[in-house]
């Protein structure tokens, strides 16, 4: 639709009415089109589009965010060092989620436990202690932790 | 009735999301080449860092109040402006990007408590994305945005407008008293369209604030000063003037000027940068479907460097036909280039501009009366386009713009600049486990 004819007139145009002679220039924007033959696809009206893993897990969504993994301390949790892990900023932090956490300038990938007796990042692997907050320090939660996905090496 | 959605401190608000630890801290983001501070937090503005301030002035503020300066890391900021848009746009119908940190919403048929609603959409922003933003409504365009800049300072300097406007504030809402006392403790200067000549000119006239200004006599306005002005008053007094703008106006001209990381002295490198400034210049008039009849070059050394000895010199070349081509492009730049270039001084910035721009739709028709020789080369440019929007900016450019791989003198200084944490698979963040 963009190109620009050469030709003052398509090929094959035969005006009924001479164009008159102007003295001043004239500007002529030609729209050249092309019309479609052959046999629709009877596939048009389905109006079905390729799957989209974003879509599915919410990749796409305006509050989703990515981070790679760096540690072993999730493994119980089944998320190991190397995975990319998808968080969703909007959703609110509850008891049993795994969460990013905001801590002395780190970013920590935990487990929430949030309950009257209190709050501590929880690991999910034995040999690694939880994290328990003392009185008066105060925990950031970044956003929770909706998915997770493992690079083989191929 | 409009709203206008601003997010605070838009630069440092972004790179607060990813280092939380800035919080709290004076910062400010820097130009390019680190030249001066184009964004500054609410503690950096209590330092008294002014906009625009430049950075060697502001620089022994690191060592003793603290401040961070960040080079300005503008791909990240794209996309958390785009977040941030997506969500303002749920406020209501319609919504025109006006900048990267500010949109304007129509309200037209939005039923409910405004403010209220407003007050959703604030935090689905800051869970979102974690940017603040300040919201601004009534009746036009210029009430919006005034309104939000009463939301700010509202929220930024508590006593300076009542504590219910902060954040959010719908004039509209108020009473004809309250709008009025607003009104009179806001400076003229605050309102859209007002700009510094003006703010003194009606100053010097005896209107110091904005009730003022809208209570001016529409013809005096006319007289004294503009049609422009006179449109401004109407939005003042709720005659809504200027429309909401749905599709970004082409450019009347394009211009790709930069300072160089470190003075330049010989011909050779200051081509390289021409022809890069050139070739980005002509992708952005193809992208807008133009066609450009002249190009300016202009080089210059840097009034910062009191010693050096100073030059400044700029040149058009008018094209033979009108082109989007590169190669025509910066052919003719460097043409320029040549004709003002002078040894002997140390050369801090240049810059390429297009200029008298046509469509690529209309085309004049000529005489045949000479052959140029040159082909249409506008299939070839589509390819290059298509090129480097697949394959990142410049993979494929003029030999003229100097290899990627050797250490361009001329490239931008950005030594304090943070990773791509949502743009780059390579600089996201890494959560420790």
């Amino acid at each position: 639709m963009n190109s620009i004819c050469k030709t003052a007139l398509p090929v094959g145009f035969e005006p009924m009415v001479p164009i008159p002679a102007l003295q001043a220039p004239m500007l002529v924007t030609l729209i050249c089109n092309k019309v479609q033959a052959g046999f629709p696809s009877p596939a048009e009206d389905l109006g079905m589009v390729r799957l989209d893993l974003s879509k599915l897990i919410g990749a796409d969504e305006e509050d989703a965010y990515f981070m790679w993994v760096s540690g072993d301390s999730m493994v119980q949790f089944g998320i190991f060092d190397g995975d990319l892990v998808l968080i969703r900023k909007r959703k609110r932090p509850r008891h049993g989620q795994i969460v990013i956490a905001c801590l002395d300038r780190d970013f920590l990938v935990k487990k929430l436990y949030k309950k009257p007796d209190g709050t501590k990042l929880q690991a999910g692997n034995p040999e690694v202690p939880d994290i328990v907050l003392k009185d008066g320090q105060t925990l950031e939660i970044w956003g929770v932790v909706t998915n997770t996905v493992r690079m083989f090496k191929a | 009735m409009y709203a206008l959605v601003d997010g605070n401190n838009f630069y440092v608000s972004c790179e607060r999301v990813f280092q939380p630890a800035l919080n709290g801290v004076p910062v400010v983001v820097l130009s390019n080449n680190d030249g001066c501070a184009i964004a500054r937090s609410n503690e950096a503005k209590a330092l008294g860092i002014a906009m625009g301030a430049p950075w060697f002035q502001i620089k022994h503020l690191e060592a003793s109040a603290g401040l961070v300066a960040l080079s300005a890391n503008f791909g990240f900021y794209g996309d958390m402006s785009d977040r941030m848009m997506r969500l303002a746009a749920a406020l209501g119908p319609r919504q025109e990007i006006y900048s990267i940190d500010e949109s304007f919403i129509d309200l037209a048929g939005v039923r409910g408590d405004l403010v209220e609603r407003a007050h959703t959409i604030r935090s689905r922003i800051l869970q979102g994305t974690g940017i603040p933003c300040g919201i601004g409504m009534g009746r036009t365009k210029t009430l919006a945005k005034l309104a939000n800049h009463i939301a700010k300072t509202a929220e930024r300097k508590p006593g300076s407008y009542p504590e219910a406007l902060a954040q959010v504030c719908n004039l509209e809402a108020l009473q004809a008293a309250e709008q009025e006392a607003v009104f009179a403790a806001t400076p003229v200067g605050e309102v859209w369209g007002v700009g510094r000549q003006i703010g003194k000119r009606l100053v010097a006239g005896g209107i110091h604030t904005v009730l003022d200004l809208q209570r001016m006599d529409l013809a005096t306005v006319r007289r004294q000063f503009s049609v422009v002005l006179e449109r401004t008053v109407l939005e003042l007094q709720g005659t809504p003037c200027i429309e909401l703008e749905h599709m970004p106006q082409a450019k009347k001209e394009i211009a790709c000027t930069r300072s160089f990381g470190r003075a330049i002295t010989t011909l050779e490198p200051l081509s390289e940068a021409v022809t890069e400034f050139a070739s980005r210049a002509a992708e952005k008039l193809r992208r807008q479907h133009g066609l450009a009849n002249q190009v300016l070059v202009y080089i210059r050394t840097s009034p910062f460097r009191k010693d050096d000895r100073q030059y400044s010199r700029s040149v058009t070349v008018p094209l033979r036909r009108p082109s989007a081509d590169t190669a025509v492009l910066v052919q003719s730049a460097l043409r320029g280039l040549g004709s003002i270039f002078v040894e002997g001084f140390r050369y801090a910035k240049a810059g390429v501009m297009l200029l008298d721009l046509q469509s690529n739709r209309l085309q004049q028709g000529e005489l045949d009366l000479e052959d140029d020789r040159m082909e249409d080369r506008s299939r070839l440019m589509l390819a290059m386009d298509t090129l480097n929007q697949r394959f990142g900016k410049g993979k494929v450019h003029l030999a003229s713009a100097g290899l990627q791989g050797n250490h361009k003198q001329w490239t931008m200084r950005q030594e304090r600049r943070t990773p791509g944490y949502t743009t780059s698979w390579a600089d996201i963040p890494i959560a420790r486990a």
